[in-house]
């Protein structure tokens, strides 16, 4: 088969009279064979071999990390030399490529494992019943038993009161922001999106030192809960908005004109149909809001200031927060204290992990279809009434909002 | 509105010490508020500020970039939302947690390094060492906050690269091109200003960044260029430190110098937005 | 040693056979037991209806196929007696000797016309005497090098539709291909533009084995020698139904579904 191809052949059977043929077995054709692997493994091998040699027999270098980091160096340039020797330069720079970039990803995989399962482990098995009932206010570091005297359990309540305010305020305002930005538009949207922006890259301790300075330095308020609650507010509001914003964008268009050709108000439509619609997402967005003032820490020395007893009121008075608690463990090294610090960062971190979990779960979108239909459904049936109410009116706004929409 | 209100509240709390200390706020260091010498200044802190910045950068940057190609480009389709989740994940644990982690477990792993290079390569400057220890340093702090803004960078390249239009990298596989040369050719040139803008970001968030600062370095007013020794000072970690400790004037001194941290990150991040919203990648990407 | 050693072939035209191919996306058979031989320095049209694999079975001749996820395939393709699939070339080279020109026309838009040509080369790091002299007689293969030669420092995007489709096939041209496959060039193309790609087709047709899958039967009638019928019932994977001559099978197929279709009388 050099020069000529065989004539062009007919491979089906002819008119629907099935024979019965052989068809291969499905692969998915790979470059990357066997005598790949073994560059790969042999290339992992020598250069172990060579760096175990340079690094612990004649330098007399020690720690894992830099043995591992000097490991990895000759081990890619091994690699590259030795691909580029037996395939091609080409090849050689893609295949170290690869490698680099799986192993940035490994990295970040590893070191959030990592985190999470130290924390784990260091601290679940330290947990005590009494950290949750208990405050600092018993702490006296001389006491073998101080252990079971002692907890956080004013931080946890400063946590949840800072954090629950502060979402309070934070969600419905960044709700109302995102349909401004989404749904209405106009001249002042440029205006706001850049202003979310550049909010949403304020250092927290800025946050913190601001609400100080109108707040306390001016003796309006002293310390108390609820001031953290306002700096976290500044802090969330930005990356709610946004993401609350982008969920609400791929609401579909025909979905609000739909319901606009319904007869519902421009309000009705964003009411009824685009906030359910992007519900899941925006429970998304408020739970991961919500999961990153749970661990903030730099603002809270201004506002909460943090303090050993029990307050439950968040409106008067210093309050503790877990960040906070955990930050004056680690800063004021007691060794009775260690254990409690690293179940105090257990439970903040499973604070965090739980809310996670939470937001990935509710975001889920289900079966979108079905519950955009039912939507319908039940607006079509409410704006029949509402029809005969106002009819003139609600035809016209939903004619120029339609213009509006369309360009 | 709140912007504006936070620059207008920190200047005019501020003043005060900017009275006292003049432009020598910029010029000297030190926090000494009380008493009848009054030397406080944030030079060293800004410094110490962007270097940490810088280190934190040079040691994210790369990893990040490889995490956003990895997750758009080399990730199986399956694997790749558990990938996603976990790098937001990243983004979502506390500071004061990586604080904690890089102070038992990294610290110890990363010393030995130090002073690896503090013994051989000194003769780079920046590598010498004069004080007795290496940890506590600028280097171990950026380090740590270097593994924190992986995540902010990462997630914005991978929204950046996944836009890449599919026409185009199926050109240039068509033509040949190995999955690296299109991904040079193709990919990075077309997210090159998302990815600016991601940088810029997490440059954002690396100067701010306090706890983890607070927890690694041990404060020390000095500019030195010999980043593996120990101390150091950021102005994030000024504020925090001293916070309540330098009567009325010190009080008015930290406000400055939060302001002054406020404006630089400001304009980071509003120049990042103006680098995105103007790159071909931009128009769909929301920072 | 390089790879292109390991295909030791002269440059040039290449006939390539396809035997029993099947492919499959994510577990369904799309394409079954496929075999259709595209002899050297003619044109074949791939003709059928929509979702009938023709598409698949283009992108499966120069290894474009196995980048979706999930897809898997059977049988071999042979250029000129190399099976591309059997392991001695990669998936890179098979592509530089295999071109490809999509449906809609993707040059590089933030390279200049110049680099667009170039682009193939530069990925491949495969270095060039005089990349004037290449690029003039790329563009002029595939007749744009008139209306481009005063403006190659321009942006790919800044061409017309047509040009730019014009332009990625001087850009596969650049690399010099054996086989050039086209999937529905001018299905996103003016009149004029068609009119004009079809000429570029005639013209390169001596240097370079050209596949094209194409809806339009006049297009397939005008351009191509020889002519696959692709079809797929309802739930079947597709198959070639009939391949011949083009005048064969346009006045005197054998089958009367290939009769039905090339008269436009259903698909």
């Amino acid at each position: 088969m050099t020069t000529l191809a065989p004539p062009p052949t007919t491979s089906a059977p002819v008119n629907g009279s099935p024979m019965p043929r052989r068809i291969g077995t499905p692969l998915r054709p790979r470059d990357f064979g066997l005598a790949d692997v073994g560059i790969l493994v042999a290339s992992l091998f020598s250069s172990f071999l060579l760096v175990w040699v340079v690094f612990y027999q004649l330098t007399l270098l020690s720690g894992g990390f830099g043995f591992l980091v000097c490991w990895y160096g000759s081990f890619l340039t091994l690699y590259w030399t030795v691909t580029s020797q037996i395939i091609d330069r080409r090849v050689a720079t893609d295949r170290v490529f690869s490698t680099l970039v799986i192993t940035g990803a490994s990295l970040v995989v590893g070191i959030v494992a990592f985190i999470v399962g130290w924390v784990t482990w260091k601290g679940a098995t330290h947990v005590r019943a009494n950290f949750f009932t208990k405050d600092m206010s018993h702490f006296s570091p001389a006491d073998p038993h101080v252990l079971n005297k002692i907890g956080v359990a004013h931080a946890i309540v400063g946590t949840v009161e800072q954090v629950g305010i502060a979402a309070a305020i934070a969600i419905p305002v960044a709700v109302v922001t995102a349909v401004f930005l989404n749904e209405v538009g106009g001249r002042g949207t440029r205006l706001v999106r850049t202003v979310v922006t550049a909010m949403s890259g304020l250092p927290s301790i800025v946050a913190g030192v601001f609400i100080y300075s109108i707040l306390v330095e001016t003796s309006l308020s002293h310390y108390a809960g609820f001031l953290a609650s306002l700096a976290l507010f500044i802090l969330i509001l930005p990356s709610v908005t946004r993401t609350t914003e982008e969920v609400l964008r791929i609401v579909p268009g025909g979905l609000r004109e739909a319901s606009l050709a319904l007869g519902a108000s421009e309000f009705r439509t964003v009411w009824s149909v685009v906030l359910p619609t992007a519900r899941s997402g925006m429970i998304t967005a408020s739970l991961l809001g919500i999961a990153i003032a749970v661990g903030e820490t730099a603002p809270l020395f201004f506002t909460a200031f943090g303090n050993n007893n029990m307050n439950p009121n968040p409106l008067h008075g210093a309050q503790q927060a877990l960040p906070l608690v955990l930050l004056d463990f680690v800063r004021t090294p007691q060794g009775a204290l260690v254990n409690l610090a690293y179940a105090t960062a257990f439970i903040l971190l499973s604070l965090v992990l739980i809310l996670f979990v939470l937001a990935r779960v509710l975001g889920r979108p289900r079966t979108k279809k079905a519950v955009w239909r039912a939507r319908l459904r039940s607006l079509t049936q409410r704006s029949k009434t509402s029809e005969i109410d106002l009819p003139k009116n609600v035809l016209m706004m939903s004619a120029t909002s339609i213009q509006k929409e369309s360009p | 509105m709140i912007l504006f209100l936070i620059g207008l509240f920190l200047l005019i709390q501020g003043f005060p010490a900017f009275h006292v200390a003049g432009w020598s706020f910029f010029t000297s260091s030190g926090f000494q508020t009380v008493g009848k010498t009054k030397h406080f200044g944030v030079e060293a802190s800004l410094y110490g500020t962007v270097v940490v910045a810088v280190i934190a950068l040079a040691v994210g940057t790369p990893v990040a970039l490889l995490t956003a190609l990895f997750l758009s480009e080399y990730a199986p389709k399956g694997l790749r939302p558990y990938l996603i989740a976990c790098v937001d994940l990243a983004a979502a644990i506390p500071s004061v947690i990586y604080g904690l982690w890089a102070i038992f477990e990294l610290q110890p792993n990363v010393v030995g390094i130090s002073g690896w290079l503090a013994r051989h390569v000194a003769w780079i400057p920046i590598f010498k060492v004069t004080t007795p220890k290496v940890n506590a340093s600028l280097f171990i702090a950026g380090l740590v906050v270097g593994i924190m803004i992986v995540p902010i960078v990462a997630s914005i390249s991978r929204e950046v690269f996944s836009l890449t239009p599919p026409g185009e990298k199926e050109g240039a596989l068509a033509l040949g091109a190995t999955k690296a040369a299109m991904i040079r050719r193709v990919v990075l040139p077309f997210g090159r200003g998302g990815m600016i803008s991601a940088v810029m970001l997490g440059m954002g968030r690396a100067l701010g960044e306090t706890i983890a600062v607070v927890i690694i370095l041990s404060e020390t007013f000095q500019i030195s260029p010999h980043i593996l020794q120990s101390g150091g000072s950021t102005v994030a970690q000024l504020i925090a430190i001293h916070f309540g400790t330098g009567g009325p004037l010190g009080t008015h001194a930290l406000l400055l110098a939060g302001l002054v941290l406020f404006a630089v990150t400001l304009a980071i991040n509003l120049a990042a937005s103006a680098i995105v919203s103007r790159s071909r990648s931009g128009a769909g990407v929301d920072l | 040693m390089t790879s292109d050693d390991s295909l030791s072939l002269t440059r040039g035209a290449a006939g390539l056979v396809a035997t029993d191919v099947c492919a499959w996306f994510g577990g369904r058979l799309v394409l079954e037991n496929v075999s259709l031989g595209m002899p050297r320095s003619t044109v074949t049209a791939l003709i059928g209806p929509s979702g009938c694999g023709k598409s698949t079975f283009l992108r499966i001749l120069n290894r474009m196929h196995e980048l979706v996820p999930g897809a898997q395939l059977a049988g071999s393709v042979e250029l000129d007696g190399t099976d591309i699939y059997a392991g001695r070339l990669r998936a890179t080279d098979t592509r530089r000797h295999i071109g490809m020109v999509f449906q809609k026309p993707n040059p590089f838009p933030a390279m200049s016309i110049y680099d667009n040509v170039l682009a193939g080369l530069k990925f491949s790091r495969i270095p060039v005497a005089d990349r004037d002299a290449l690029v003039e007689m790329s563009l002029s293969k595939a007749g744009l090098w008139n209306e481009a030669k005063n403006r190659l420092r321009e942006l790919g995007g800044a061409l017309s539709g047509g040009q730019q489709q014009r332009l990625c096939i001087a850009r596969a041209l650049a690399v010099g291909p054996r086989v050039l496959l086209m999937d529905e060039p001018c299905s996103a193309l003016d009149p004029t533009s068609t009119a004009r790609i079809e000429q570029t087709i005639a013209e390169i047709a001596d240097d370079v084995t050209v596949v094209i899958v194409t809806h339009n039967m006049q297009q397939a009638q005008r351009v191509s020698d020889t002519c696959a019928f692709f079809l797929a019932a309802e739930n079947e994977p597709g198959r070639i139904i009939e391949a011949g001559p083009t005048d064969v099978i346009f006045s005197n197929p054998n089958d009367a579904r290939t009769m039905d279709y090339v008269h436009g009388r259903f698909g």
